[in-house]
């Protein structure tokens, strides 16, 4: 939407930790009430930017505004407007639910029931249990716990730094359910995850490696960044078919996904129906009778794999 | 600005609340804070006393006769008394007390055995210079005793009164109760103070809550003061533990205006807190902040104060390093109020030390404190 | 070298329970895990994975039921257990503080490999790994998904006949997840038995068996196609979620 000041600018972004370069001239911006995606491996500068986002480190260079205050001048007007999960679990095991909810709304200057309609579709889903300890919650509900935590003071902007590492599937989806909601109620969202699926839940989502942005775009337009045609193969013989396509002499990459092996041709010109054909043909000469392959579009992780560059039995990464 | 001002009060009563609520549960920790006080004035006031096997005894006989030759003869034989002085007057026995000579003193009147014939009443005086009440009363009922023991073997039943009092140790060379328990005071304010805001300070660095609070509109020191206040009241129910404790147990003398001594204790408890904060604040690890408010403090008020070891039988180098112990003015102020009633004209000058130390270490820890991570 | 244990499965476990006062953690769990397999563990949490591995791996005592694992009772012969297995988690894992070398050392000493077999296993462990750039650097150092293989690695120094991994690539990027895996199947392929848990499902395909504890007890024990054909989906992630959702303990976590 053009008109409207971006949530968060940030132009040559650069941070370093002695010799090692933690973020190297990032620029990005994220629209207000934006779901806005990091992924990449760690050490890549996520936590990095987070925390200068956050206002809790300095860059060496560059700029970064987030709702228009600058991150270094304004921190102080800043802390008032932002929300923050870091990574580890941020709350008091020894206190209860209730005890860390009103603690982190009188550090903000608020309390529980100034607060309450904000992170109300959250709470309650944790509420009965808010006389129990921190510590003895499952690890889904440490996260909506410390969800509704960082948003008591209704913050303007959100950063959640891997808010859903170690939790499992069903708290995951629940929890990017309540993003969702949060989202729609016109919050801006900034949240790191190791996990693709996740991440193609973002309206955008941008992958950082070794400092630098190798890809930002919509879920959807990052698979057009895939360079070559992109094949689902599928068998009950797993491991041969992994060992059979690796051994392929057309192939640019094969690797496992769940039940299938994404398969991509080396060979720009050939046609889906040859490579189909030839593969079939291949599979069945080293005892693969049960192939299946069809063309697909690449995803978000097939397309980060690519550019991370480093597929199994390659050389590791830099 | 209301907004920014309610907010910090309602931050700070929010720490409050919180730290007191970690103490609460930390059921070990609280325990051993709340005992521990208790414990070692109990184990030191019981533990330290002179040896009473081997008392030391000056007798005082300006006219012997064969009475009271007799009856130095029987302290002499006893194997509990050690004869170390035979002083002319009874005013040198106050000397030998003050050097740390004798324990005990004898003192026969002139004509104390015309007296028993007579059947005149007859006056032994008996002084014990003692470590504590306890030791001391113990050294008087050895001394009965050997006089007891004497007169019943005597034929004639005649009265001889004894006159047994006990007079308070004197001499700061020696270990005893009263001076031990402003060393003790210092000890429990240190451990309280210094080490535990380290530990509360660097065990919120470690975990993941200290980079959300950074993040929060709230100044580092106001994290300080919200978190140390806690400690402070604790210590300072500490120090009024001990004290009641040493009075009533061990009935050490307090001269003094016990409201300064606890506006003394407050001040070194600031003291401590301030070392607390600047400890966290330049260490890494809560093990690292152990050892440091350990090596750094503790040792150093055990050592260094004059609490064990006199200050003026140290080395001069040594002597000028104790300048900078806190616990070393402390001991002096306690000292100065408990035994002889010194008030803020005799002392002002070891309070104004204190709360020099106690704003220089302050600021210097709030300069340390940064307002984000690196 | 510890005696090989007689043959039969890696692992049986039967009615094994384990209670926390009224608490079932877990509850009457049955199942077996052949030799060479690779077994993956699946649950949400507070499901009572947790507490069942800990009773395999010996840090827990039943309450009820048994368990053998590598041949030998848990209850019974902890020590002869924990000799056959590895085990690797997030928490329990290198040193941080100590050099890779060193760590291999440690690891290799203290289960009772000579100095030979330690420097000869370590240097082919690091040239599997392409690690020898970084023998020397802190563990510390070294980016997550490197600290997981190696980790790994070391956990299978002594040769063990079962290792058991929990959650050993959670927050890891998608290459270094797929190098793992890899390691995983060298491991399967040279007869180790591989009991792994995990919160990606498309790490849960990769398994030759599955299985999904809900409210501490077994939900779903099977191939994963044989599960897919059962609940009549071709998603576990669909599996998983049907079964945890209607699980009674979300009512009460």
């Amino acid at each position: 939407m053009s008109g409207t000041a971006p949530a968060v600018e940030i132009t040559g972004l650069t941070k370093r930790f002695g010799p090692t370069r933690a973020l190297e001239g990032i620029n990005l911006s994220v629209q207000p009430a934006e779901l806005f995606g990091l992924v990449g491996p760690d050490g890549g500068g996520k936590t990095t930017l987070f925390r200068i986002l956050t206002t809790l480190m300095v860059p060496d260079a560059g700029t970064a505004t987030v709702l228009g205050l600058d991150v270094v001048r304004d921190l102080w007007g800043l802390r008032e407007q932002i929300g923050y999960m870091p990574g580890r679990f941020s709350l008091y095991g020894d206190l209860s639910v209730e005890e860390n909810l009103t603690f982190f709304a009188s550090v903000f200057g608020t309390t529980i029931e100034e607060g309450y309609a904000t992170i109300a579709p959250i709470y309650q889903q944790i509420e009965r249990f808010k006389n129990r300890r921190a510590a003895a919650l499952s690890g889904g509900m440490k996260q909506k716990l410390a969800l509704s935590c960082a948003l008591v003071h209704r913050p303007k902007i959100l950063f959640l730094d891997e808010p859903t590492t170690g939790v499992d599937a069903v708290s995951r989806r629940e929890f990017w359910e309540l993003l969702g909601e949060l989202k729609a109620s016109g919050l801006t969202i900034v949240v790191s995850t190791p996990y693709m699926d996740e991440a193609a839940r973002c309206d955008r989502v941008a992958l950082l490696q070794a400092g630098r942005i190798l890809a930002l775009d919509a879920p959807a337009a990052i698979g057009h960044l895939f360079p070559r045609p992109l094949y689902a193969v599928r068998s009950r013989q797993r491991m041969p078919l992994l060992r059979a396509l690796r051994g392929f002499p057309h192939t640019a990459s094969a690797l496992p996904f769940g039940d299938t092996v994404h398969y991509s041709d080396a060979r720009s010109e050939a046609s889906p129906e040859t490579v189909v054909a030839e593969l079939g043909n291949a599979l069945r000469s080293a005892g693969i009778d049960d192939a299946t392959v069809r063309p697909i579009p690449a995803g978000i992780e097939d397309v980060f794999i690519e550019l991370m560059g480093d597929a199994p039995g390659a050389k590791e990464a830099a | 600005m209301s907004a920014p001002s309610r907010r910090a009060r309602s931050a700070l009563r929010a720490f409050m609340v919180k730290e007191v609520r970690h103490l609460l549960r930390d059921r070990q920790t609280l325990a051993i804070l709340l005992l521990l006080p208790l414990a070692q004035v109990v184990l030191f006031g019981y533990a330290v006393r002179t040896d009473i096997n081997s008392v030391r005894l000056a007798i005082v006989d300006p006219a012997p006769d064969d009475a009271t030759r007799a009856l130095r003869s029987r302290f002499t034989q006893n194997g509990r008394f050690d004869l170390v002085a035979m002083p002319p007057r009874v005013e040198a026995l106050d000397q030998l007390f003050r050097s740390g000579a004798a324990d005990v003193g004898v003192v026969f009147q002139p004509g104390l055995a015309a007296g028993l014939r007579d059947g005149t009443a007859s006056q032994i005086q008996v002084v014990a210079d003692a470590a504590d009440p306890n030791s001391g009363t113990t050294m008087l009922n050895y001394a009965s005793a050997v006089i007891s023991g004497w007169q019943a073997e005597r034929a004639s039943p005649a009265a001889v009164r004894v006159n047994a009092s006990v007079r308070m140790r004197f001499n700061p060379s020696l270990e005893s109760v009263n001076l031990f328990v402003p060393g003790l005071i210092a000890l429990i304010l240190t451990l309280v103070t210094t080490m535990m805001t380290a530990l509360s300070l660097s065990r919120e660095k470690e975990r993941g809550t200290f980079e959300v609070l950074l993040v929060s509109p709230l100044h580092p020191w106001q994290i300080i003061v919200g978190k140390v206040l806690p400690y402070l009241v604790l210590a300072f129910v500490n120090a009024a533990t001990v004290l009641l404790a040493a009075w009533l147990v061990f009935g050490v003398p307090f001269v003094g205006s016990v409201t300064l001594l606890l506006a003394a204790s407050a001040l070194f408890a600031l003291v401590g807190l301030a070392l607390g904060v600047l400890i966290a604040a330049v260490t890494s690890s809560q093990l690292a902040a152990m050892l440091a408010a350990l090596a750094g403090t503790m040792l150093p008020n055990v050592m260094l104060s004059g609490m064990i070891f006199p200050i003026t039988s140290m080395p001069r180098p040594l002597q000028l390093v104790t300048n900078i112990v806190p616990a070393r003015w402390f001991i002096t102020i306690c000292r100065g109020i408990m035994l002889k009633g010194a008030g803020i004209a005799a002392l002002w000058q070891e309070l104004l030390i204190l709360a020099v130390m106690f704003l220089i270490l302050m600021a210097v820890a709030i300069r340390k404190s940064s307002v984000r991570l690196t | 070298m510890t005696a090989p244990a007689a043959e039969g499965p890696a692992i049986a476990v039967r009615d094994l329970t384990r209670r926390f006062g009224t608490f079932v953690a877990v509850d009457r769990i049955t199942f077996e895990v052949a030799k060479g397999e690779v077994f993956g563990f699946l649950g949400a949490n507070g499901a009572g994975k947790t507490t069942a591995i800990k009773m395999l791996i010996g840090l827990l005592a039943p309450s009820d039921g048994e368990a053998h694992v590598a041949g030998f009772d848990v209850r019974r012969e902890p020590e002869q257990v924990r000799r056959r297995i590895g085990y690797m988690s997030q928490r329990f894992s290198l040193y941080e503080d100590l050099t890779v070398r060193e760590n291999i050392a440690l690891y290799g000493g203290i289960y009772g490999l000579s100095n030979d077999e330690i420097r000869s296993r370590g240097n082919q462990l690091l040239a599997d790994l392409r690690f020898e750039q970084q023998a020397d650097d802190l563990v510390g150092s070294l980016p997550l998904g490197w600290k997981q293989k190696l980790a790994f690695s070391v956990a299978m120094l002594h040769r063990p006949a079962v290792v058991f991994l929990d959650e050993p690539t959670g927050g890891v990027d998608p290459i270094t997840r797929r190098q793992f895996w890899e390691l995983i199947y060298g491991a399967a392929a040279r007869g180790t038995t591989v009991f792994v848990t995990t919160h990606y499902l498309d790490e849960a395909e990769y398994c030759d068996r599955v299985s999904i504890m809900v409210d501490g007890r077994i939900a779903a024990l099977g191939t994963p196609d044989a599960l897919k054909a059962e609940f009549a989906t071709d998603s576990l992630d669909d599996i998983f979620v049907r079964l945890a959702r209607n699980s009674a303990a979300e009512a009460t976590a």
